[in-house]
């Protein structure tokens, strides 16, 4: 069992990933934003007699607007992307619950990375010498296993880690059956939601006999330097690191600016590539996000500098253009070197501990 | 302890059921909240993870299993440290499993069923993300002897690495230690197999761990601790030595090797090691000798009293400990050849050590203020020899001016700066508050000062900062200027102040930079060096200043206007129960129930939310202490009645008129008492609308009776005294507590005071009932927002809420010239109560709408600028 078997897109992965940092793409909602789309455009044809509203349901839109979602993979590509997410940030069984859509979960994984797929093979045709990768992605849900949501009893839970399994395990399937190229767990603010994205991921690979990349990036929620469930980057990491994953990082809550620090902490402790999309800033007291596309570039040029990132993208509030700009401002810099480390035993609570 | 100590890991065991009655007990009779503090003791006694078991017959396990971990998970102090899942059924462990975030190991799994279960379950805690422990035990049995232990570790080892691919350095070997001394003969090579099975394991099964269940080793000796903690240590002690480098033990009760006695350490080794055959009736015989109960309470520990006085010096400068200062000075006085020796001597080194360990993060603010107050004390005792000695001065690093800049109040940062700066030997001037620039330049004159320091709070003090700066370029100044405090930014430094003048101008963020800098800019060389380097950094910033091109296009204010907030009014407004002025006090053991903590932390240069950075990794020490020092001063305060809370509330019936708010003297809205003018938001807007704070009351064409509040509050009656009492006796620790403290229960004050006119002076929310946390993320109905913030951010409305509230009347609390609030500790604002009005930036307006506001101020168009300033448009 030791020897798992490698699939070609992991290989090419690795290789341009080796010798070049690889850009992610941008955010995917703020696109969607732009369209300024009604009720109606959300239920499309399909959904048009559905029973409650669906607007905001942006992961529908593989579904009821696929030409939307495939310009936007597209637009990506086109400002330098590699590697695209699907449009499935919210497309488990459990956060579709809020539509009552679970029962479309499957359908709409398929879809997302289905549509993907084509952009990502369309770009590829075009420029075979720069292979663009597709990213199946698995959200966080909209439920923690371990926080309870009620302050008077603390031992409570909204989900459990098999409801969470099962709900990811249908959504990985549905991916790589999409043609997915790797797996993406992203914006992880409660470790074991991931866990058991990482249980269910693992599962899923052995029953299928296919094992992709699994890329990791969490979330630290403020200037505490923690995720939302409490744990240090270093501590999330060692949570992390019997997936041996493709990639680890962070995204989403925080700028730049004060995402760096934390960056910094798991490139100095991660064995794997290590990823970092920020948001464009923090968001203004009208939740919109301030920092263009060349001082967000600024920014990442000099993680790129000083070694810290093999793979960059944006989060929240990015678009195509800041892409463009984080694009340009990395080419040529050379990825950081993946660091060998004595195997010791990497223990975590909410604190790291190495023995 | 013993090198070999530091890397041995201590497993906590008392959160045991089959291990602790105690535990047991809590946990049947479901009374967890007692069984968090077995675990909090663990962690906190020095367990480095802790051992969770609850195989229990008469226990749902793996309930109890579930319910402990999901209760630990949202304790901080204790799930910081990562969790062993203790338990011999693998679904007690699985469910466990699922429950930690993580990464926890496993106790345990062994080849006892077979491979095929071995394997799977291995598989298992591989794809959970668990260490796991691997117990000696096989199909035929538990390992007894050093070639059984050897031969089924080194066969898990090659199953596990080879077939499951389980990373070495994640397993853990458990060669099981059984009881010596048992009067059976087949027993008294135990701790021997086990000792050498580990040496053994431990070369042929590289990375891999060893671990042990400590306590079975005297399980003979039941009833008498202090044999069974002596049998356990020296146990470790050679355990530890052959390669064992993890045990489960009860880390609170471990004596030290060394100190056993003699007679009784012998007697044990004898029994541990299997040295002569008579070893176990040997121990018995002088084991009554030792019956007790365990040790003696842990003592203060003094030895460093013992130390040479230089050294003694030097520890309570960097503990900050000022219970013998006096004595090792005037000890050290003695012993030097002029009094003066001492300072430049010892008590320099000792602030040398508290300044390079300050340097490396490994010493915080709070504890270097400390160490300042023990300087303090012992300069203190030194000062009067000195003076008879009549000799120069002490030569100090350099001579720096301080002060808060005129029409500012504010001085907790700088007093701050002060301390620090003294602990690493420069002179400071420190000019206190409110001072004119004329005082500034002319002291720093007359003194022949090295560079001056410029604070302030407010942002109209960002102008007489920029004004100061003009003044020394042109009065000749050629020394540094530092530029700090709250509103102040390297950007403002770099756009408004810096050009202005040509000697070096230093934006330092905190106190922390403060000494770096100063140093920096005193020696010849390397101030023109750093010179360079801030001219092109506030170039650069400059240059990204320029190029910021705001995100959002201005509007003219007819367009802002249009696309005002128009709140619902269908409901129409609560009409307050009191009308009026009324003056309010509150005590301070209610108040301090109201604090807002972080920022408090966040004045003594320590980030992070509280309550969680008091368990911060870095930090939290320090947090818990300095925390524990603010209480203190409050309980100080409180029973010694040395700060006043006054307040004074007014609530009138008022309507809007375009953007600003007529107040008037009765409900018959007849006659005018005041106009408050407000500021609206002037960028484009998509999808919300340009808000204005008048927005939020109901237009006086609408007919509708609408409603403002005014307040101001202080929590600092008597602080400027009770601050100078503690600085005068040398403590300006405790001196910035206070005004620390004092702040924060002004803003506890006004807190407090929202909610008493929510539910009953106004009324409007009358049922509403939040926890404090609650209070201060805002989660209840209404604002109050406080001119010189974001969302009335021109500080000269302050004078209408003195007028309407009779302030200084009532309250004492004064307004300066620059509108900052006296005392410093004070918080005003108005209060609207439409469920929709919400907190807002007004940002950057435009030139209309400062003509506008001028008109509507009676202010000539240079005065309006002058009060808007920090939100013009460049």
């Amino acid at each position: 069992m030791s020897q798992r078997p490698i699939s070609s897109a992991q290989a090419s992965l690795t290789e341009a990933a080796q010798k070049r940092i690889l850009i992610l793409d941008g955010a995917m909602g703020t696109m969607i934003q732009r369209h300024k789309l009604e009720e109606e455009d959300y239920r499309g044809t399909q959904f048009a007699d559905w029973h409650c509203d669906v607007k905001g349901n942006n992961d529908l839109l593989v579904l009821t607007q696929p030409d939307i979602i495939y310009q936007i993979h597209c637009d990506y590509f086109e400002a330098g992307a590699d590697i695209i997410e699907t449009n499935t940030f919210n497309a488990t069984t459990i956060a579709m619950a809020d539509y009552d859509m679970q029962a479309q979960s499957r359908d709409i994984n398929l879809a997302a990375a289905k549509l993907a797929r084509k952009a990502a093979d369309e770009f590829t045709a075009k420029t075979p010498e720069k292979p663009r990768f597709v990213a199946g992605v698995l959200g966080p849900t909209n439920r923690t296993a371990s926080i309870s949501p009620d302050v008077n009893d603390p031992g409570k839970r909204n989900v459990t880690f098999d409801e969470l399994v099962e709900a990811y395990s249908e959504s990985t399937e549905a991916l790589i059956e999409g043609g997915v190229d790797l797996i993406m767990l992203e914006t992880i603010f409660d470790t074991l939601n991931a866990k058991a994205a990482a249980f269910a991921v693992e599962s899923v690979f052995e029953k299928l006999g296919r094992f992709l990349p699994v890329m990791v990036s969490g979330t630290i929620t403020d200037a505490s330097g923690r995720t939302l469930s409490g744990q240090t980057a270093e501590a999330f990491y060692y949570s992390m690191r019997h997936i041996n994953p493709f990639s680890f990082g962070l995204n989403c809550a925080l700028g730049p600016d004060l995402l760096r620090q934390y960056v910094d902490e798991v490139a100095n402790v991660s064995e794997c590539f290590i990823s970092a999309h920020p948001n464009a800033g923090l968001p203004n007291e009208f939740g919109e996000y301030d920092m263009e596309g060349p001082e967000m570039a600024e920014h990442i040029k000099e993680w790129a500098q000083s070694g810290l990132v093999n793979i960059v993208g944006g989060c929240c509030g990015s678009t195509p253009e800041h892409i463009r700009d984080i694009a340009n401002a990395v080419k040529g810099i050379a990825p950081r070197q993946l660091p060998e480390f004595e195997p010791k035993m990497r223990l975590s609570g909410l604190e790291p501990f190495v023995h | 302890m013993s090198a070999e100590f530091s890397t041995f890991i201590n497993i906590g065991e008392r959160t045991n059921v089959t291990g602790s009655a105690r535990f047991k007990r809590l946990i049947l009779e479901g009374d967890y909240e007692t069984a968090l503090d077995v675990a909090r003791q663990q962690v906190e006694n020095g367990a480095q993870i802790i051992d969770i078991n609850m195989d229990e017959a008469m226990l749902d396990s793996k309930q109890a299993m579930i319910t402990f971990l999901n209760l630990i998970a949202s304790e901080p102090d204790i799930s910081r440290v990562p969790i062993m899942i203790d338990s011999s059924k693998w679904e007690i462990i699985e469910a466990g499993l699922k429950c930690v975030q993580g990464k926890a190991i496993v106790n345990s799994i062994s080849l006892k069923e077979g491979e095929e279960i071995f394997l799977n379950q291995a598989k298992l805690i591989k794809r959970y993300g668990a260490a796991t422990v691997v117990m000696a035990f096989d199909e035929t049995g538990q390992a007894d002897t050093q070639a059984r232990k050897v031969e089924i570790c080194q066969r898990s080892y090659k199953l596990l690495t080879e077939e499951v691919g389980f990373p070495p350095e994640d397993i853990i070997f458990d060669p099981n230690i059984f009881a010596v001394a048992t009067g059976i003969e087949e027993h008294d090579n135990y701790a021997v197999d086990f000792i050498e099975a580990t040496r053994e394991i431990r070369k042929t099964c590289p990375y891999s761990h060893i671990s042990g269940g400590l306590s079975n080793i005297s399980f003979s000796f039941r009833g008498n601790n202090p044999v069974r903690e002596a049998m356990h240590s020296v146990f470790l002690y050679h355990a530890i030595r052959a390669g064992m480098d993890m045990a489960i033990v009860n880390a609170g009760q471990l004596e030290v090797y060394d100190e056993i006695p003699a007679e009784l350490r012998d007697a044990v080794e004898d029994v541990i090691l299997n040295r002569r055959s008579d070893a176990t009736e040997r121990l018995l015989d002088i084991a009554p000798n030792y019956q007790g109960d365990g040790k003696a309470a842990a003592k203060e520990d003094l030895s460093w009293r013992e130390q040479e006085v230089n050294k003694r010096l030097e520890h309570a400068l960097v503990k900050g400990i000022t219970d013998y200062i006096i004595e090792d000075t005037e000890e050290a006085r003695q012993q030097a050849e002029r009094p003066l020796h001492v300072i430049e001597g010892p008590l320099m080194d000792g602030m040398n050590v508290v300044g390079d360990l300050f340097g490396e993060g490994k010493m915080f603010l709070p504890q270097v203020v400390k160490s300042a107050r023990v300087m303090k004390k012992a300069v203190a005792h030194l000062q009067p020899y000195i003076e008879e000695e009549k000799s120069d001065d002490a030569k100090s690093n350099g001579k720096i001016l301080l002060a808060t800049v005129k029409g500012d109040v504010h001085d907790i940062g700088k007093n701050i700066v002060g301390v620090v700066l003294q602990c690493n030997n420069f002179e400071v001037i420190d000019l206190g508050v409110m001072v004119p620039a004329a005082t500034i330049l002319q002291t720093a004159k007359d003194e022949n000062v090295d560079m001056i320091g410029l604070s302030g709070l407010i942002t109209p003090s960002l102008d007489e900062m920029v004004h100061v700066a003009k003044e020394m370029e042109r009065q000749g100044f050629d020394i540094p200027l530092l530029i700090g405090g709250a509103t102040t930014s390297k950007a403002h430094t770099a756009v408004k102040i810096e050009q202005n003048y040509h000697a070096p101008v230093a934006y330092v963020p905190n106190a922390s930079r403060a000494v770096g800098v100063c140093q920096r800019l005193l020696n010849k060389a390397s101030r023109d060096i750093y010179a360079q380097e801030l001219a092109k950094e506030y170039d650069t910033v400059r240059e990204q200043h320029a190029r910021k091109k705001p995100r959002s296009k201005p509007v003219t204010l007819e367009q802002a206007r249009e696309n005002a907030f128009k709140p619902d009014f269908t409901t129409l407004p609560v009409k307050p129960a009191s009308l009026g002025v009324t003056p309010v006090t509150a005590d301070l053991a209610t108040l301090r129930n109201y604090i807002d903590w972080t920022p408090f932390f966040l004045t003594w240069s320590l980030a992070g939310k509280y309550p969680r950075i008091l368990e911060d990794e870095v930090v939290g020490e320090q947090a818990q202490s300095l925390f524990n020092d603010a209480n203190a001063m409050l309980d100080k305060i409180i029973e010694e009645n040395s700060l006043q809370a006054k307040g004074v509330i007014g609530l009138f019936p008022a309507n809007r008129v375009n953007d600003d708010v007529e107040i008037y003297t009765d409900e018959s809205r007849n006659q005018v008492q005041g106009v408050a003018h407000h500021l609206r938001q002037q960028t484009l807007k998509d999808k919300f609308a340009n808000y204005c704070l008048a927005d939020f009351v109901a237009e006086k064409s609408s007919g509708i009776n609408d409603y403002v509040g005014a307040f101001a509050v202080t929590g600092g009656i008597g602080e400027d005294e009770l601050a100078d009492s503690y600085i005068q006796a040398g403590d300006d620790y405790n001196g910035i507590m206070v005004k620390a403290v004092a702040d924060r229960l002004a803003e506890a004050f006004a807190e407090y005071l929202h909610e008493q006119v929510r539910k009953h002076y106004w009324g409007y929310a009358a049922n509403e009932s939040l926890s404090n946390e609650e209070l201060i993320r805002e989660k209840y109905q209404g604002i109050r927002p406080a001119p010189g913030y974001a969302a009335c951010p021109e500080h000269t409305e302050k004078q209408l809420i003195w007028d309407l509230l009779s302030a200084e009347q009532h309250t004492g609390m004064k307004l300066t010239e620059s509108y900052a609030m006296w005392p410093g500790a004070s918080v005003s604002g108005w209060y609207f109560a439409h469920p929709d009005s919400k907190y807002f930036a007004v940002a950057k307006i435009q030139a209309d709408q400062v003509e506008d506001y001028a008109t509507r101020k009676g202010w000539t168009l240079e005065e309006a600028e002058k009060w808007l300033g920090p939100n013009l448009s460049d």
